[in-house]
């Protein structure tokens, strides 16, 4: 049967492409957005995109994996699930960083991979790749369409599945046949996933446990993970803090959950967390977790963690609770809602004054310190003027290292969800392409890439997406001519062996930028610093500027691995 | 220690390779795993026996288990009253004279012959797990061609008694 392809997704009962279909669905999911990439397995997909008119926009990136990071900045500042679209084989194993890396941080994600026609699946055909195979492990779930009937479920299912409970990338493999072929528009997308019904509500016995346990505590401590975050939780947080004066630390991806600012607030906490904050972890009797994993470089050694702590876990993935620290009190749900049973909760605090003193006295002898050179310039000196320029209020989003750590310790972020970085992964080349998916979904609000010279040569073909596009990203290069992190625990803990961390070929990044189209800045003086970040973050386009930073710093304080979370080095000049 | 897990999991493209996957590489130590049909359609019952070093590693794996969307339930049976029976298929070396003297062996066990040729008997046994690893060392010296076992599948009984002996960690 041969039917002319409409040109207007048309009314159910019409006879329509499984790619109008798959169109019509993502109309139906809200969809604005979409990130992606085209290629053979697509192109009915694509044919789709250039007929409809469709009210979501369709971002091309230069690279897969551009997409994805684009797609998960974009998730993480708006809180709406990213939308990803690649071709079969190359295209989609392009994704897998990105997808781990959503798996890792929680960032509700529906990615569209095309797959070889059905009949040649399984073949070794041209750009077929066992796309089911690879990203099982690294997905919250990940379907194959072998039913064009089933296309409208599945999709509805995968938006449920990635936006709810504890969100996370789901994988839609579509086979070009099932795009391409011509079908009936009359599908019902009732689904129903009786294995999946996170638990949002908690246990009242829980919550009474908890609040007799934080009467009794006298040195209590919340410890705020980006579980407050997607659960919406901030004002809540900041209720329960304030109201029983408890001091409050966050994890690397909590940050903006509670106000930096705040005199409650002791800091992130871990490996390159604020002393007070980690001793506050040691020594406190209570520890109330709300929303984070207790992960390796927030934990330190597993003995010395919060040693003399009651431990409280709030977390709506019950599988996390216990994993690592052991928990006398679990309490499976959304953080909001525990939150409010919280506040709702009868709580007699014991007076912890000297605890609280204590506490704010760890904060004025042993702040976050570094050492300030004219050129180069220091890198943590940069980041505050970053900070006090964008009066507290960017977007910030970076790579994994050493820029990472300082723009956690130096950015106070006082707003929930203007920090977007990668952490369970800790991915290279994430910061700049999770910049333009943020810019897209934040139109209005400025975003500052923070990125290193390693990581922002990983994906920096992204600078035509900002260019055809004119989003005003400012890509921050802390350029130490090395991979520092990896320099820094050479240093540390080789002897000085610089192994191949030492980047002394670096392209000229402004040349660079401006061979895309791009402003490119070069500053290598202190005296520089601020009236160049005061002109380009007021300049209405992209900025690539290269901040030449001294190579040799180090990020301190730092718990060494295997040593407890109380043995931090560099706590002082 | 030793314990059987039971799943309940919707019948859905990759799930077996979902679950395995995930035993895998949370390092789980998994002695056996069967999968078969149960009494709904659609619906797949997995019988684990696994190997855990504790009680903390234990609840990981149920948790784990039941955090997988096609996951509906899943039950540790080890501590109730519990039926968990295998099958074992053993092909041994038999001539005419040593044929008796097997027959001999397997009837107790209500083991049976289900093929004979030349120089090999194919025995099929059903049963505890303990009973089925009796009868292969009692074969063994017959000298075992071809061995091959289903793995346990297990349930609990109709009526739960008030306290449970030890019995099923010894028989498991």
């Amino acid at each position: 049967m041969k039917v002319e392809a409409s040109h207007e997704v048309e009314m159910k009962g019409k006879l329509i492409t499984g790619a109008d279909l798959l169109i019509k669905t993502l109309v139906d999911a809200n969809v604005d957005t979409i990130f992606g990439y085209p290629g053979g397995a697509v192109l009915p997909i694509y044919d789709a995109l250039y007929r409809n008119d469709t009210p979501f926009e369709h971002v091309l990136s230069r690279h897969e994996q551009g997409s994805i990071h684009a797609a998960e900045g974009y998730a993480r500042v708006t809180g709406k699930p990213g939308v990803v679209l690649a071709t079969s084989g190359p295209g989609a194993t392009n994704l897998i960083t990105g997808i781990t890396d959503a798996m890792m941080d929680s960032l509700p994600l529906v990615i569209f991979t095309g797959q070889v026609a059905k009949n040649v699946i399984g073949t070794d055909a041209f750009q077929e790749a066992d796309v089911m195979g690879i990203t099982t492990p690294i997905t919250k779930y990940n379907y194959q369409v072998s039913d064009v009937s089933d296309l409208p479920r599945i999709v509805k299912e995968a938006f449920h599945i990635a936006t709810t409970g504890r969100p996370g990338p789901v994988v839609i493999d579509i086979p070009k046949n099932i795009s391409a072929n011509i079908t009936l528009n009359d599908f019902e997308d009732d689904f129903y996933l009786p294995g999946y019904q996170p638990t949002i509500n908690p246990n009242p016995l829980q919550i009474v446990k908890l609040a007799e346990a934080l009467s009794r505590a006298k040195r209590p401590l919340l410890l705020a993970g980006a579980g407050t975050l997607f659960a919406d939780a901030s004002k809540e947080l900041k209720q329960f803090a304030e109201k029983y004066k408890l001091p409050v630390t966050t994890t690397l991806l909590g940050l903006g959950t509670f106000p930096g600012t705040n005199e409650l607030s002791l800091g992130m906490a871990g490996m390159h967390g604020t002393y007070a904050a980690n001793m506050a972890i040691y020594e406190c009797d209570l520890l109330i977790n709300i929303g984070a994993r207790f992960d390796d470089r927030l934990t330190g050694k597993i003995v010395d963690f919060a040693p003399n702590a009651k431990v409280a876990h709030i977390d709506i993935d019950p599988a996390e609770i216990g994993k690592n620290i052991k928990t006398d009190i679990p309490v499976v749900a959304d953080a909001k809602k525990a939150l409010i049973a919280l506040l709702d909760s009868k709580i007699e605090m014991q007076n912890n004054f000297e605890w609280f003193e204590k506490l704010t006295k760890n904060k004025q002898d042993y702040p976050l310190w570094y050492e300030r050179t004219d050129a180069p310039i220091s890198p943590q000196w940069l980041i505050e003027q970053i900070y006090n320029i964008s009066n507290g209020e960017a977007i910030v989003t970076t790579d994994v290292g050493q820029h990472q750590m300082w723009a956690a310790q130096f950015y106070k972020f006082d707003k929930p969800n203007n920090w977007v970085t990668s952490g369970g992964l800790g991915t290279m080349g994430f910061g700049f392409p999770a910049a333009v998916g943020a810019q897209l979904g934040r139109p209005n609000d400025l975003v500052v890439s923070i990125v290193g010279d390693g990581g922002f040569q990983m994906t920096l073909q992204e600078l035509s997406v900002i260019k055809q596009r004119n989003l005003p990203v400012k890509v921050i290069i802390v350029n130490n001519e090395a991979l520092g992190m990896v320099r820094q625990w050479q240093e540390s803990f080789y002897e000085e062996r610089y192994s191949e961390s030492l980047l002394s070929e670096n392209p000229d990044f402004v040349k660079l930028a401006e061979s895309y189209g791009v402003r490119g800045v070069k500053v290598d003086q202190e005296a520089d610093v601020i009236p160049t970040l005061q002109e380009i973050f007021a300049y209405d386009g992209p900025v690539v500027a290269d901040f030449r930073v001294v190579r040799q710093t180090c990020v301190y304080p730092m718990i060494a691995p295997g040593k407890g979370i109380h043995e931090m080095v560099g706590v002082t000049k | 220690m030793k314990r059987i897990i039971t799943a309940t999991v919707q019948d859905r493209g990759g799930v077996l390779n979902r679950i395995t996957g995930m035993l895998n590489r949370r390092q789980f130590n998994i002695e056996s795993i069967s999968v078969g049909a149960s009494e709904v359609e659609g619906v797949s019952k997995m019988t684990f026996v696994v190997e855990v070093s504790d009680d903390q590693k234990l609840e990981q794996l149920t948790k784990q288990l039941n955090k997988q969307i096609d996951v509906l339930k899943v039950s540790d049976i080890s501590d109730k009253a519990m039926v968990a029976r295998e099958l074992a298929l053993i092909k041994v070396v038999s001539t005419g004279q040593t044929r008796a003297e097997i027959q001999g062996i397997i009837t107790p066990f209500r083991a049976s012959v289900i093929d004979v040729s030349k120089d090999s008997l194919i025995i099929q046994v059903t049963g505890r797990p303990d009973k089925v690893d009796a009868l292969i060392a009692l074969l063994r010296p017959y000298g075992i061609k071809e061995l091959t076992k289903t793995g346990v599948t297990a349930f609990l009984r109709g009526q739960q008694p008030e306290q449970v002996t030890e019995l099923n960690s010894l028989s498991i």
